[in-house]
């Protein structure tokens, strides 16, 4: 009963919100307010709606109730009660619900913050949110129906797949798609004005804040990613170029480009058109990204069924796409720059600069991502860019801008002096190159290490000196120095959240650099007493033990560390064996650190205990990626304070 | 004056983000064949991925000194792959893997990388129930490595 009432849920949360979107348009249309309400009546409805839907499917995780296809397929009898929980998005169906109940939450929020102070843009954002909540709403209904019936009835499910059980599952979702689902916002903005016809920096400066929250959320889920990748996949990496780690890395990339060049609108009344373009781009890549992981599109080269939700997904794309378009051509005059560039040395300029660089890495990975597939398609050929291509292209793009993230928020605008220059960039320039020079004479050979650690350097010296000068300032006028710094980082804020989030990338920069550079691994096998060793830690194989847990079947090895360093711990990893799954599942562990991880992974062992491989890394500076995460949290969170000062 | 400066800038730009796609993608890229397309004309030193079923029987592994050796099969033509290091989780006899690497001019398919992935052709015939393309799409959504 209770699926079927689910199913019916969803088909009436996608007539409230058709008919949402239809009457928030007229209404603002027309100007009738009545309209309006009515479409806020039918958000709320589809917000009970949907989270009612959410909470069916948990009920029906929670009971077992295997007569839903969905819930058989993702779980068992043996699936402990948070796995039961986070299975609910562990595949397409779920987490198409989920993603559609982040949207709800998200247009209640709008309803709630902009109905009074967005008075002309508000029906017409409504509008455009419950718009794409109804395409979504209808995805869930037709072509991924999460709650259609399974008979007969197995007396158990099939089970997560085991890759999923992590802790990671909680929050990796949630905050991807909180990052994917909190561009609808900004991108219902830009429609709106395009509709109206206001596209002055009016729908830019109401949704700075959601553009900031949703580029951290998915900036977040990008980390929690890669920090899944490596403590669960076993091979020691934390981004490998796939598709799926594409999709959500190329709307990032421009939502990156979009809150910077927004600045630029903001100050110089300039890239009006740029900016309407790039927030339809960023949305559009979160609808292709789900398009490309979800059809089966990619995984067609390696023979692989297509369902119709790809077709659903293509068309709502192109018909999001081509409306863009058409609204674009329409206001094409407004839309005219109003400032001009005036010098090429400029900070004008180098967000500029900044927003090419991104949106070209955006292009390559979009480029690295279909060739493929285009070169099947077109000439029957098939081929692949690995890594190799993606780090090739992408690494000195980069590279430059990490430079132009120290250059951009000192440079002058309009037109830089050379007297500017001097005091902002001299002394910093010096300290990148004497800190080139010191990593070289430390030992450091690798040229692509030395540039990008000389560049953190540089980066973190033009950052010192903004804030030692507006600090000194400040003290100049009688104030002492730790009330200087706090008084400067609370009320310029946003200025200095972004340096902060700016610290962050840096931060996540020396993990990935350090990670590249210097992390080394074995491969050995040994027996029962015997020792591998790898950079100083020696690890002794004490033998294998096996054991039943609740849904899988276990063989754990014990390595205790008998060398130099960390001597006395002990190392577990293990094979999981999951009667669904043919093969088994390796189970890593390490030992996680500052400067370096020690990791093992049990490969191959004999049956009788005697002898086991094992797979060695010592990954160096990976934590530091992870510190960063937190680092860009702290700026984030800054940033977001509302400013003390009146805006200027 | 200014207008052209930006012009030449921007050509500039693109110009190099084109060389460099087009190096990167030459370079690096990796075809995929079909045993039967690789043992019809394999050159030497050229980046491949195969894939294919890892014929029954063909799978030796030495644990002592990690070298592991089989042989692919398409059911028209067979490719001997020889790849230092431990079996992959997913890796079988009568199962589906792509190898990547190189052909080797003493007659085998050197792998630098074995890919043993969940999918159609690799499941084992018992599993191709009622829910066969569920299944398939559900295991594709958590293990797209």
């Amino acid at each position: 009963m209770i699926p079927e009432l689910g199913a019916a849920m969803l088909f009436v949360a996608l007539a409230l919100a058709l008919y949402g979107s239809v009457a928030a348009g007229v209404g603002g249309r027309t100007g009738r307010p009545a309209l309006v309400e009515s479409a806020q009546h039918a958000a709320l409805g589809v917000f009970v709606l949907v989270t009612a839907c959410l909470l069916l499917l948990v009920y029906a995780f929670l009971t077992f109730d295997f007569s839903v296809r969905y819930v058989a397929i993702n779980t068992n009898r043996g699936t402990p009660f948070y796995y039961r929980i986070t299975a609910v998005w562990g595949a397409l169906e779920g987490s198409i619900v989920l993603w559609s109940s982040m949207l709800t939450i998200y247009t209640l929020i709008v309803i709630l913050r902009h109905r009074r102070n967005a008075r002309e843009l508000y029906p017409w954002a409504l509008s455009v949110m419950l718009g794409v909540l109804a395409f979504f709403v209808l995805v869930m209904a037709v072509p991924a129906p999460v709650f259609e019936r399974l008979t007969p009835i197995p007396p158990d499910g099939r089970g997560l797949n085991p890759l999923l059980e992590d802790s990671g599952m909680i929050t990796h979702p949630v905050a991807l798609y909180l990052g994917f689902t909190g561009f609808t916002v900004p991108f219902a903005f830009a429609i709106a004005a395009l509709i109206t016809g206001r596209v002055s920096d009016f729908w830019i400066t109401t949704t700075r804040r959601w553009t900031i929250t949703a580029w951290y959320f998915l900036s977040l889920g990008l980390l929690i990613g890669g920090w899944w990748s490596y403590h669960v996949l076993g091979w020691g990496g934390y981004w490998a170029w796939d598709p799926v780690e594409n999709a959500a890395f190329m709307p990032w990339l421009t939502g990156t480009a979009f809150v910077h060049s927004v600045m630029i609108q903001e100050r110089r009344r300039m890239l009006r058109l740029w900016n309407v373009a790039l927030v339809v781009m960023t949305f559009s890549l979160t609808l292709f990204g789900t398009f490309l992981t979800r059809s089966g599109v990619i995984a067609s080269v390696h023979a692989f069924t297509q369902g119709a939700i790809g077709i659903f997904f293509l068309s709502f794309l192109s018909l999001v796409l081509l409306t863009a378009l058409a609204l674009l051509a329409w206001r094409w005059d407004a839309l005219g720059a109003q400032g001009e560039l005036d010098s090429v040395v400029s900070r004008e300029s180098v967000f500029l600069l900044n927003n090419v660089m991104l949106v070209a890495a955006t292009f390559t990975v979009f480029f690295g991502t279909v060739f493929p597939l285009v070169s099947e398609a077109v000439r029957g050929v098939k081929l692949s860019v690995g890594m190799p291509f993606f780090n090739q292209v992408n690494v000195p793009l980069f590279l430059s801008l990490i430079f132009l993230m120290g250059v951009g928020p000192l440079i002058a605008w309009r037109r830089a002096s050379a007297d500017n220059l001097r005091r902002n960039f001299l002394g910093p320039i010096v300290v990148g190159i004497v800190g080139a020079a010191l990593f070289w004479t430390l030992g450091v050979r690798s040229a692509l290490a030395v540039i990008s650690l000389s560049l953190v350097v540089f980066v973190t010296a033009t950052i010192v000196v903004d804030l030692l000068r507006a600090t000194r300032a400040r003290m100049r006028v009688g104030e002492s120095a730790p009330r200087a710094l706090g008084g400067l980082l609370l009320r310029h804020n946003r200025r200095y959240g972004g340096f902060v989030v700016h610290l962050g990338v840096l931060v996540v920069t020396l993990g990935v650099t350090g990670s590249h550079a210097w992390s080394v691994q074995t491969e050995t096998t040994v027996h029962r007493g015997e020792h591998a060793e790898l950079a100083g830690y020696r690890l002794r194989f004490d033998g294998l033990r096996a054991s039943e847990e609740s849904n899988h079947f276990k063989v754990t090895g014990t390595f205790t560390i008998d060398g130099a360093r960390a001597t006395g711990a002990v190392l577990e990893p293990a094979k999981k064996f999951y009667p669904q799954d043919s093969s088994p599942i390796a189970y890593v562990d390490y030992r996680l650190g500052v400067m370096e991880d020690l990791y093992v992974v049990l490969g191959d062992f004999a049956r009788d205990g005697s002898q086991a491989t094992i797979k060695l890394q010592v990954n160096r500076m990976v934590s530091w990626i992870w510190l960063g995460g937190l680092v860009l949290t702290l700026g984030t969170v800054l940033s977001l304070v509302p400013e003390r000062r009146r805006p200027a | 004056m200014k207008k052209t400066k930006f012009l030449i800038g921007g050509g500039v730009i693109v110009l190099a983000l084109a060389y460099m796609i087009y190096a990167g993608v030459s370079q690096s890229v990796v075809y995929f064949v079909t045993p039967s397309e690789l043992s019809a004309a394999p050159v030497a030193g050229k980046a491949y991925r195969v894939g294919g079923m890892v014929q029954p029987g063909t799978v030796k592994w030495e644990a002592k000194t990690l070298d592991l050796t089989f042989t692919l099969s398409d059911g028209r033509a067979t490719v001997p792959v020889r790849h230092k290091g431990t079996p992959p989780d997913l890796f079988g006899e009568g199962r589906g893997a792509v190898v990547e690497g190189s052909w080797s001019p003493d007659g085998y398919f050197k792998a630098n990388h074995i890919m043993a992935k969940h999918s159609e052709e690799y499941k084992a015939p018992h599993d191709a129930g009622a829910n066969h393309e569920q299944l398939l799409r559900t295991l594709k959504d958590g293990s797209t490595r």
